[in-house]
C-alpha cells in the first residue's frame, strides 16, 4: 500500500518535471520568435491600469508587430522603473516629482511627458446625508480635522468620518495639493487600500465622506457639489462639467518616457491620442484631452 | 554505480539545503541593511533644506514645529523662540507662480537668484527648497540646521505621516500597539473557541464526525486572506457598526474577529493533535479510578497537553500578527494611538503592503517601511522560538 503511494508520488513528480521543462522550452521558443517583434513595457499607477490595459489590448489587434505588457505597482514604482530602464513607459497619476526628474537627469536621461486623459475626483458621502454641497474651505476643514461634525455644515448631529486613500497613492497626493492647499490630513485619518473599498465603506457609514475617481461613483453613494470660489457657484461632478472646466477637482493622467526611447513608444502614444484611443478614454469614464 | 548515484543525490540535498539557508540569511541581511539606513537620513526630505532670513534669530526647529508651521497650526515665530511676527511658509513650487515671465523651468540658473531675493525681502519667511537650487553666498539667507532621524523619533514617535512635507513623521508606536492589540484580542477570542472545538474533536466526537469536521476546519486555512478581508468588509463591518451602534464599523475589534476566524484552524489542529497524543493508559487509569469523562478531560488530558495548547496559542498569535490583507480591509488603517477597541487602528503588515508600492526606492519612507519589516520579523521570530521551546518542553511533566 505504502509502496504504491510512493510510486505514485514519484511518477507525479516526474510528470511535474516534464511539464516544467516543457513550459521553459516553450517560453524560450517564444522569446526567440519575439526578436522580430518589438515590445513596449508599461508600468506604474494602478489608477491608470484599466486604461493602459484596454488600450494595449486594442492596439495589439490593430498593430500585431508590437507586443505590449502592462503592469501596475503604483506611480512611484513606474517612475523608478523608468530610471532603472526596466520599463519603456511609466504611467503616473501624479506629475513627476522634482527630485525624480533630477535623478533622471543625473543619470543622463530626460523624461518626456504626455497627458493622455484627465480624471475628475468626486467627493462622495452617504446617500442619507442632507449636506449635498461643500466649498473647498469646508473640505479642507473636514480633511485636516478642524470640522468634525456634520451639524457645523448644516447637517444632522453626526460625527464626520473622512476616508482617504493610502498615503503614497497619487490620488492622495493630488487631493492634498489641490483641496487641502498642501496641508497635512488630520492625524489618524481612515485610509483604505482601494477605491472599491472606499465606496463600500462610505455606503455603509452614515457620517462618511471620501474622494473617488468619477468613474467609480455608484448609486450607493452620493456625490456632492463643490465650490472653489467660497460658495458663489457649486458644480456637480460630471464628465461634461469636467470637460468644460467648470468642475475644479480634475487631475491629469500622465505617461512618461525616456527621450531615447521615443521611437519605440511613439506608435502607442500616437494611438492614445488618436480618435480610437480617446474614445476608449471616454468609455472608461475618464475625460478626453481634446 | 548505485553508490555514485546515491552520493550525487546526497550532495544535491546538501547543496539545496545550503542554498536555501544562504538565501534566508541574505534576505535578513538585506532587510536590516535597508531598514537601518533610516537613522542616517535627515529629518527633512532628502535633497531639501529649510532656509530663513538671516535676521531671524531662530536657528533650529524640531520636527513637530516644522510640520505644524507648514500646516499653519503654528503661525507666529514667537511660538518657537523667535521674534513676534507671523510665519510665512514658502514651498519651492510657488516660485514658478511668482515669476512666470522668467520661464524658470528652462532658465534654471535663475532660480537660486530669485529665491534669495524672495528670502531677503521677507524677514518672516521659512522656505522649503531643494539644496541644488539653494541660494548661495547670500548674506540675507540662513540655512536651518537639520539633524538625522533618531531612534527615539522612530520608536517613541506617536505620529505616522510618512508623506508629510517638509518633515515626514515616522512614529512607529501606534503601528506596533495597533498590531499587538488586534492580534492579542484575536487570540483571546479564538483560543477558548478553538480549545472547545479541539476538546470536542479529540474526546467527544464520534469517529465519523471527526473525519468530517477535521478536513472542513482545515479547509478554513485554505481560503485566501483577501476573501476573508472582503467578507469582513461587507458582512462583519456593518454588523459591528449596527450591533454596537458605532459611527464607524472599521475597528480594531472587527479586525480581531476576522483574525480570530483565520487563526482557528491553526489552534484547533495543533491543540487537537496534542490532546490525542495523551497516552491511552493515562486516560484509562483516570476513568478506572472513577473519574467522569469531564474530570478526565479537565484533570488529565488538558494538563498533559498543556504544552501543545500553548504552542497552538503562540502559533495562532504568529498567524494573526503577520496577517496583512484581511486586516488592511477591515481595520480602517487610521494611524492613531489605540485608546479603545472600537476605534480604527493601523497594523504593521497593512502599512507595508499599502505603502511600499508607491514609495520612491531609497527614500527615507522606503527605509522606514523596511525597518517596520525588521520589527515584524523580530516579533514573529520571538514567537516561533517561544512556540519551539514550549512544545519541546515536557511531555511527562508532573504526571
Amino acid at each position: 500500500m505504502k509502496r504504491t503511494t510512493e510510486l505514485r508520488k514519484t511518477v507525479a513528480a516526474k510528470l511535474q518535471q516534464c511539464v516544467v521543462i516543457a513550459i521553459v522550452l516553450i517560453t524560450l521558443g517564444a522569446c526567440g520568435e519575439k526578436s522580430e517583434k518589438s515590445t513596449i513595457r508599461i508600468k506604474g499607477s494602478d489608477t491608470m491600469l484599466p486604461l493602459s490595459q484596454k488600450a494595449a489590448e486594442k492596439f495589439m489587434t490593430v498593430d500585431s508587430s508590437i507586443t505590449i505588457t502592462v503592469t501596475g505597482g503604483g506611480s512611484g514604482v513606474g517612475i523608478a522603473a523608468l530610471l532603472e530602464g526596466t520599463t519603456d513607459l511609466a504611467q503616473s497619476s501624479r506629475k513627476i516629482k522634482f527630485d525624480e526628474e533630477q535623478k533622471l537627469e543625473d543619470a543622463g536621461k530626460h523624461a518626456v511627458e504626455a497627458i493622455v486623459a484627465y480624471d475628475a475626483l468626486a467627493i462622495v458621502t452617504h446617500p442619507s446625508n442632507i449636506v449635498n454641497r461643500l466649498t473647498r474651505e469646508q473640505l479642507e476643514g473636514i480633511f485636516t480635522g478642524t470640522i468634525t461634525n456634520w451639524k457645523e455644515l448644516g447637517g444632522d448631529d453626526l460625527v464626520i468620518v473622512p476616508y482617504a486613500r493610502e498615503t503614497s497613492s497619487g490620488t492622495y497626493e493630488f487631493f492634498k495639493e489641490s483641496v487641502l492647499a498642501n496641508k497635512n490630513y488630520v492625524n489618524g485619518i481612515m485610509s483604505m487600500p482601494a477605491t472599491g473599498a472606499i465606496i463600500q465603506s462610505v455606503s455603509q457609514t452614515k457620517g462618511a465622506i471620501a474622494y473617488v475617481g468619477l468613474a467609480y461613483v455608484a448609486p450607493s453613494v452620493q456625490a456632492v457639489e463643490v465650490s472653489y470660489d467660497s460658495g458663489a457657484t457649486f458644480v456637480a461632478p460630471s464628465v461634461e462639467n469636467a470637460k468644460n472646466q467648470s468642475y475644479p477637482i480634475v487631475r491629469p493622467l500622465f505617461y512618461y518616457y525616456e527621450q531615447g526611447a521615443a521611437e519605440t513608444v511613439k506608435p502607442f502614444i500616437d494611438y492614445m491620442f488618436s480618435e480610437a484611443g480617446q474614445k476608449l478614454v471616454a468609455e472608461l469614464g475618464y475625460i478626453t484631452v481634446k | 554505480m548505485k553508490r555514485i548515484v546515491e552520493r550525487i543525490i546526497e550532495s544535491l540535498f546538501t547543496v539545496s539545503g545550503a542554498i536555501s539557508s544562504i538565501v534566508i540569511v541574505l534576505i535578513i541581511v538585506f532587510l536590516f541593511k535597508e531598514g537601518f539606513g533610516l537613522f542616517s537620513s535627515p529629518t527633512v526630505e532628502k535633497g531639501y533644506s529649510l532656509y530663513i532670513n538671516s535676521r531671524n534669530q531662530v536657528s533650529e526647529l524640531n520636527t513637530f514645529d516644522i510640520t505644524h508651521i507648514f500646516d499653519e497650526k503654528i503661525t507666529n515665530w514667537s511660538e518657537c523662540g523667535g521674534a513676534d511676527m507671523l510665519i510665512k511658509p514658502f514651498r519651492f513650487d510657488e516660485i514658478f507662480e511668482l515669476f512666470p515671465e522668467d520661464d524658470l523651468e528652462h532658465n534654471r540658473e535663475l532660480i537660486p537668484i530669485r529665491l534669495s531675493e524672495i528670502i531677503a525681502a521677507n524677514p518672516n519667511i521659512i522656505a522649503f527648497l531643494p539644496q541644488r537650487f539653494a541660494p548661495q553666498n547670500s548674506e540675507e539667507v540662513k540655512e536651518l540646521s537639520i539633524r538625522n532621524i533618531s531612534i527615539s523619533d522612530f520608536f517613541g514617535g506617536k505620529e505616522w505621516m510618512p508623506t508629510s512635507k517638509p518633515t515626514p513623521l515616522f512614529g512607529v508606536l501606534p503601528l506596533i500597539l495597533g498590531t499587538l492589540l488586534v492580534s492579542i484580542l484575536a487570540i483571546l477570542i479564538a483560543l477558548p473557541l478553538g480549545l472547545g472545538v479541539a476538546i470536542y474533536l479529540s474526546e467527544l466526537a464520534s469517529e465519523r464526525m471527526r473525519k468530517f469536521m477535521k478536513p472542513t476546519i482545515e479547509l478554513l486555512a485554505g481560503i485566501p486572506s483577501v476573501v476573508y478581508g472582503f467578507f469582513g468588509l461587507v458582512i462583519l463591518v456593518p454588523i459591528v457598526q449596527k450591533g454596537l451602534n458605532l459611527s464607524v464599523g472599521e475597528t480594531a475589534f472587527t479586525g480581531s474577529l476576522i483574525l480570530a476566524i483565520m487563526a482557528l484552524p491553526t489552534i484547533i489542529t495543533v491543540a487537537e493533535d496534542a490532546m490525542r497524543n495523551t497516552p491511552r493508559t493515562m486516560r484509562e487509569a483516570s476513568l478506572a479510578l472513577g473519574a467522569t469523562n469531564w474530570q478526565t478531560i479537565y484533570r488529565v488530558i488538558i494538563p498533559y497537553s498543556a504544552s501543545g495548547i500553548s504552542a497552538a496559542a503562540v502559533l495562532g498569535i504568529g498567524r494573526a500578527i503577520g496577517e496583512t490583507m484581511a486586516v488592511l480591509m477591515v481595520t480602517g488603517n487610521a494611524a492613531v494611538m489605540p485608546t479603545s477597541l472600537f476605534q480604527s487602528v493601523r497594523t504593521i503588515p497593512a502599512t507595508i503592503a499599502a505603502e511600499l508600492g508607491e514609495t520612491p526606492a531609497g527614500s527615507s519612507h522606503y527605509q522606514a517601511l523596511f525597518l517596520l519589516g525588521c520589527i515584524l520579523f523580530i516579533i514573529t521570530m520571538i514567537i516561533s522560538i517561544t512556540a519551539e521551546v514550549i512544545s519541546k518542553k515536557q511531555h511527562n511533566k508532573g504526571l
